[in-house]
């Protein structure tokens, strides 16, 4: 068994706080983890991605080879298709629907989801933003992406949990509940679009 | 001591590892790959209690001389720097490679092959061979950790400095690594041989033969590495690999069951009998390599007979660093068919932070300049360099640290005028001092801005070795006090600023414009924190 799920954003986003809640999960089950991630120059507002391994057994390559990622996790819904060919076949894309816009020629935002809809994978939109801001803070939008893509990263939601909470717990009681607040979202937001695009 | 779990990027490994082998320094400047393992030991509670001492040097050349100094008095030290790195401390490694050490020394070097964040892909194996040095080159994060532990003990059997050798892919991930049991420091055991440490040319020539007589006791060291080891396999192809390059390797052939055999290298200098052995089993040969194509054309030769293969013929890429698809399209001849990037997606190039001080500074500088004819911009390493890209497009120059200050100055020796340089405040402290003394002596017209935003920005922060040193620094090398203005690069300054680099331009010697503003990523987390 081995997860590959690429993690993409725009420098400064906090695309390896998620990274962290899902090492945490893997750590309780003695995984095996690779985490390759971008440091230095492209931090600086430029295009960031972390590639996340888990595995039962021993990795090699720090990085996943193309083809053989079963999930893009993008906080932004430009970057998330800058990383497709990464994806598998029977690969998922879950994304944030909100564009991050600091440069002059930023597509147009529909066409961008209409390419996201266009390449026939499954794909979840989530305005993480919009959720976060519900949740109590915009800064939980990765928790809400992470309860976004709670199926597909080959833990329970208990363990998930646990691993928020972990993750949380210096910050104080309150900002646990919050974060955890927001992970229930992004769950129950993913599965009412579930259910839409069943009905579709 | 029970083996406790962790989850750390390499660099932070490298770190743990020279924590539990006992260093009593750590020697660095920030350069990326590298600035995360000093960064770990400068936070690290055991270090602290350990006095391990891990403040940041003004630059490569200084933290070696330190480390060598540390050595020299018998305790062990760790320097670390990016591969660019080695080439300002070049004159103090090669050297030590003829002195030799007393306490372990352990010179960590972080290659960016595919230069995510350099301005060239140097390989520093080739300075492992030039300097007659064992080199360690790990593939994995844990391998990281038994290679450091190593090292230091290597270091202080074979009494030589020992290099470690990673690149970004192994700094820049994370893994699970288990530490084992730490050793103490060493006690202070100043070295007493004379002749060891003084290079005077009888005393050098001496030790170099020494150095000379050494490598085959290293070589020896090498054919016996629990480091290089053979993965058998069957068939009339082989594969040799190198460091990081083993991991890409042995992801394609085992997750597509080829059972290619193997020959794994991480300790230099090569066994020979090993690879002669390997080689004389096969009728084809692969040589796999995380960097520079060295081994492949050692082996490869002048007479080239056909049976190697690798990056020098295309097998392999030329350039960059290497991927699993690459090794895919080496040994099966195809990639994964995926979905290509659609042409909507736009390019994300990094750009200085909303807020930054260099903006300011690059918006008065652009339109002071505008009057002139004659502008060229000289500018250096660190964030303001993004001030080549739009909207500023406001230099002309980047090549080395410290080059800013040095290029000016030809550049007016050679009749361009306005002659501008733009350095950062920890950039000029590493090394474009000695270019403004220069400069001074000559009474070059030449104008030197330097953006001081307190810290090493482009690095993620670190303590910058000026901070409030710069007017005195520039004063003490000579430069006239009624030349240096202190600017402050904020929108509501613009036009006093434009008039005061104006002013600089126009004066027919060396002035300094003191650009201060705390970069604001800094001032951010000491605000977050209170």
């Amino acid at each position: 068994m081995i997860n590959n799920i690429i993690l993409a954003g725009v420098g400064g986003q906090g695309i390896l706080t998620i990274a962290a809640i899902i090492d945490y999960a893997a750590m309780q089950k003695n995984l095996f983890i690779k985490q390759a991630e971008v440091h230095g120059m492209s931090q600086r507002g430029g295009a960031v991605e972390s590639h996340l391994r888990i595995s039962d057994r021993e990795i090699y390559s720090d990085l996943i080879p193309r083809g053989e990622a079963s999930i893009i996790l993008s906080l932004e819904p430009m970057e998330a298709l800058r990383y497709l060919p990464f994806l598998a076949e029977d690969g998922v894309i879950i994304t944030a629907t909100k564009p991050f816009v600091n440069i002059a020629n930023y597509p147009d935002e529909k066409e961008v989801l209409e390419n996201i809809k266009k390449t026939g994978k499954k794909v979840q939109f989530i305005d993480a933003e919009a959720i976060a801001k519900e949740a109590g803070s915009i800064k939980t939008e990765n928790v809400v992406m992470i309860g976004a893509a709670a199926d597909y990263l080959g833990f329970t939601k208990k363990e998930l949990r646990e691993s928020i909470r972990a993750m949380f717990s210096s910050k104080g009681e309150a900002v646990v509940e919050m974060n955890l607040r927001a992970f229930e979202m992004g769950i129950e937001y993913s599965g009412e679009r579930k259910t839409e695009n069943e009905k579709c | 001591m029970v083996k406790e779990k962790e989850l750390l990027l390499g660099a932070e490994v490298i770190a743990v590892a020279a924590i539990d082998e006992g260093i009593s320094g750590v020697y660095a400047y920030p350069g990326t790959p590298s600035t995360e393992i000093t960064t770990y030991i400068q936070q690290s509670e055991i270090a602290k209690q350990k006095k391990i001492r891990s403040s940041w040097s003004a630059n490569e050349k200084t933290a070696y001389e330190a480390a060598l100094g540390m050595s020299y008095a018998g305790k062990r030290s760790l320097v670390c720097m990016k591969h660019v790195g080695l080439n300002v401390a070049a004159d103090a490694f090669i050297n030590s490679a003829v002195t030799g050490i007393n306490g372990g020394l352990v010179l960590l070097v972080a290659d960016d092959p595919s230069m995510h964040s350099s301005q060239n892909e140097q390989d520093t194996r080739f300075y492992g061979r030039f300097a007659f040095l064992p080199l360690l080159e790990p593939s994995s994060q844990q391998e990281a950790y038994h290679c450091v532990r190593h090292a230091f003990q290597l270091s202080e059997d074979v009494k030589l400095p020992v290099i470690i050798r990673i690149t970004t892919r192994l700094s820049h991930s994370r893994s699970v690594i288990e530490r084992t049991a730490p050793v103490e420091a060493n006690p202070l055991n100043p070295e007493t041989d004379k002749f060891k440490w003084i290079l005077l040319p009888a005393n050098a020539r001496r030790r170099y033969n020494a150095l000379l007589e050494m490598q085959k006791q290293l070589t020896e060291l090498s054919e016996n590495s629990i480091f290089n080891k053979e993965i058998t396999g069957t068939g009339d192809f082989g594969i040799i690999a190198f460091g990081l390059a083993y991991n890409y390797v042995m992801e394609i052939n085992s997750a597509h069951q080829l059972n290619i055999p193997v020959l794994k290298i991480s300790q230099y200098p090569v066994p020979e009998q090993k690879i002669k052995a390997f080689c004389s089993r096969y009728s084809k040969v692969m040589i796999a390599e995380e960097g520079y194509p060295i081994y492949e054309e050692l082996l490869r030769g002048f007479f080239d007979n056909g049976k190697f293969t690798g990056r020098l013929d295309g097998t392999l890429p030329r350039t960059g660093e290497l991927s699993p698809d690459a090794l895919a399209k080496a040994l099966l001849n195809k990639t994964n068919v995926t979905q290509p990037v659609p042409e909507i997606v736009a390019n994300r190039p990094p750009e200085l932070c909303q807020g930054c001080s260099h903006r300011d500074l690059y918006e008065a500088l652009n339109i002071a300049l505008e009057s002139y004819e004659n502008k060229h911009v000289f500018a250096d390493i660190g964030c303001y360099t993004l001030g080549a890209l739009p909207p500023y497009n406001a230099i002309n120059t980047c090549v080395d640290m410290g080059a800013s200050v040095t290029m000016a100055k030809g550049a007016a020796d050679a009749g361009i005028h306005p002659a501008v340089a733009v350095i950062g405040d920890s950039t000029f402290t590493h090394s474009g001092i000695t270019g403004l003394l220069d400069a001074v002596n000559d009474k070059t017209p030449m104008t030197l801005i330097i953006s001081d935003n307190y810290t090493t920005a482009m690095t993620g922060g670190q303590d910058s070795a000026g901070t409030n040193k710069l007017q005195q620094i520039c004063e003490g090398i000579g430069v006239e006090t009624a030349h240096i203005h202190t600017i402050v690069p904020l929108k509501k300054n613009l036009e006093e600023n434009i008039a005061k680099l104006k002013a600089a331009f126009d004066y027919e010697g060396v002035s300094v414009i003191l650009a201060c503003r705390e970069c604001i990523q800094t001032l951010r987390r000491k605000n977050s924190k209170k």
